[in-house]
């Protein structure tokens, strides 16, 4: 599913945020990336999105190599992508409601559709009854739910997630490493990025560990 | 279409100083062109009035005479040609200048401007004056050509000089508007970089994130052009009104246009311009945005 061959990436010459990685992740799966600042673990991240192209190595991802990828066809592969930031990233002059909807728009989703899809969603995450509230208006972890629900709406394979507990206390961290496994559960391959080990150390997932731009560890599920 | 008319609303500031910025340029614009377009119509007035006077040599053939109008006649510079026979020289002359007292001429026995045919020219363009006097010298019969030279090469250079430098100021005018015009969108789309880059990673497509954008240039270019132009309208047949009312003298010579017949032209070209602007600063602009 996910595949980087070697892949190095360099900012400057010289100095490589990755170096040489090489990793496979398999559909369905759930895989912690850990790691100190600098480590390289958002430069992955930004490798699967199609943000940045490696300075040299391939990266497969659902059978397409995204260094002969042409930029013209980069939205339509980041719509197999879900994603949440630590910062949420919602929009802020729209409602709940739209800022989901808004995903499902741009993928240009039927209006007939997206009157289910959007309602489900939210349920998923338990904000059905605050469809009409603005960002600014729901606390830290319920914006983080909103945009996990804008992440999961299209349905996507991936599900990459960038320090998504990084704003939140501890319960709320909880509540939102709940709603990646289910989403997990449901057949999406998540990939998070993290700095709470106390919640990588109760998860029991794969946990990849990078240290200035290479990967030192991959324990699998369970070790 | 409906998200561009949010956008709008959402930044109402932004779309005030772009309607504003539009408003103002047009609205030179149209005042430019409404300078331009009447004085080209009193100078074209005015050309049509400055004829030339072709006379012939004593006893020339009737035969002759048809033939060198219908050889002037020929020329491109040439509008119109009358002859004015001797005798209506001098039923004219008596008119213009004893008027009613038309008992002073019954002093002259005989016509004194029997040998005063003559062909009466009047041309397209002034300009061409002095190709067709010294064509017509050339012709054989001709005794004469009377001519106002002065006239003739006052309006044109007036005229050129109104155009260069009419045209200069627009010139002027409309690059400063594209570069206010894209500073103001350029502001508004740093606003929105966060939403922009928000669309692009869920998935967005350029053209789905740009036509909002697009849009809102567009609406922003239509109203920023029906404003000045409406208000142009009606303040245009005030200022005729005004100026021939301060400029009594020259009201002969100050023939305006009706606002309907410059409107025929400024309507047009002052929507296609304020869409135009809204389009291009919208649309380069964005662009820069959309590689994230």
């Amino acid at each position: 599913m996910i595949e980087f061959k070697d892949v190095t990436k360099e900012y400057a010459k010289g100095i490589a945020a990755l170096n040489g990685i090489n990793l496979k992740i398999e559909q369905g799966e759930f895989v912690f990336i850990v790691g100190d600042s600098g480590s390289g673990k958002s430069t992955l991240i930004r490798l699967l999105m199609k943000e940045l192209d490696p300075t040299s190595g391939t990266i497969i991802v659902n059978g397409m190599n995204l260094n002969r990828m042409k930029h013209r066809h980069v939205a339509k592969y980041r719509r197999h992508l879900g994603v949440v930031f630590q910062d949420f990233r919602l929009l802020k002059d729209r409602n709940i409601y739209e800022n989901i909807a808004f995903a499902q728009r741009v993928i240009e989703t039927p209006t007939r559709v997206l009157k289910q899809k959007v309602p489900a969603a939210l349920s998923l995450v338990g904000l059905a009854q605050k469809y009409k509230a603005f960002p600014k208006e729901l606390s830290g972890g319920e914006q983080q739910r909103v945009a996990i629900a804008r992440a999961v709406v299209n349905e996507p394979a991936i599900l990459l997630a960038d320090e998504p507990t990084g704003n939140l206390d501890p319960t709320n961290s909880w509540e939102i490493m709940k709603l990646l496994e289910e989403a997990n559960e449901r057949g999406t391959t998540v990939v998070v990025v993290t700095h709470n080990h106390e919640i990588v150390a109760e998860m029991k997932k794969r946990v990849i560990t990078m240290k200035k731009g290479v990967i030192i560890s991959d324990e699998k599920e369970g070790e | 279409m409906k998200q561009g008319i949010k956008n709008i609303g959402r930044n109402k500031m932004f779309s005030l100083a772009s309607i504003a910025t539009m408003s103002a340029c047009i609205f030179m614009f149209g005042l430019f062109f409404s300078i331009i377009i009447n004085f080209q119509n009193i100078v074209k007035s005015a050309e049509e009035g400055v004829a030339i006077t072709v006379l012939f040599d004593e006893g020339l053939e009737q035969s002759r005479i048809q033939e060198i109008g219908r050889l002037i006649k020929n020329r491109k510079e040439v509008s119109d040609i009358k002859y004015i026979s001797g005798e209506e020289a001098w039923d004219d002359f008596k008119t213009k200048y004893f008027g009613e007292s038309a008992e002073l001429a019954e002093g002259f026995a005989d016509n004194p401007l029997v040998n005063s045919d003559n062909y009466q020219v009047h041309m397209e363009d002034v300009e061409g004056q002095q190709a067709l006097v010294e064509y017509v010298e050339g012709l054989e019969g001709v005794r004469k050509v009377n001519k106002s030279d002065t006239v003739a090469k006052t309006l044109s250079g007036a005229n050129k000089l109104i155009l260069y430098v009419s045209v200069a100021i627009i010139g002027i005018l409309l690059a400063i508007s594209i570069f206010l015009i894209s500073n103001t969108v350029t502001m508004g789309i740093s606003v929105r970089r966060e939403e922009i880059a928000i669309m692009k990673y869920i998935g967005a497509k350029n053209s789905f994130v740009r036509m909002p954008f697009v849009i809102e240039g567009l609406l922003i270019g239509l109203v920023g052009a029906t404003i000045p132009l409406t208000a142009l309208f009606f303040l245009y047949e005030k200022a005729v009104s005004y100026i021939l009312m301060k400029f009594q003298v020259l009201s002969n010579l100050l023939t305006f246009l009706p606002v309907t017949e410059v409107y025929k032209t400024l309507l047009p070209v002052g929507i296609a311009l304020g869409l135009g602007i809204g389009f291009v600063g919208s649309f380069f602009t964005i662009r820069k945005h959309l590689k994230v």
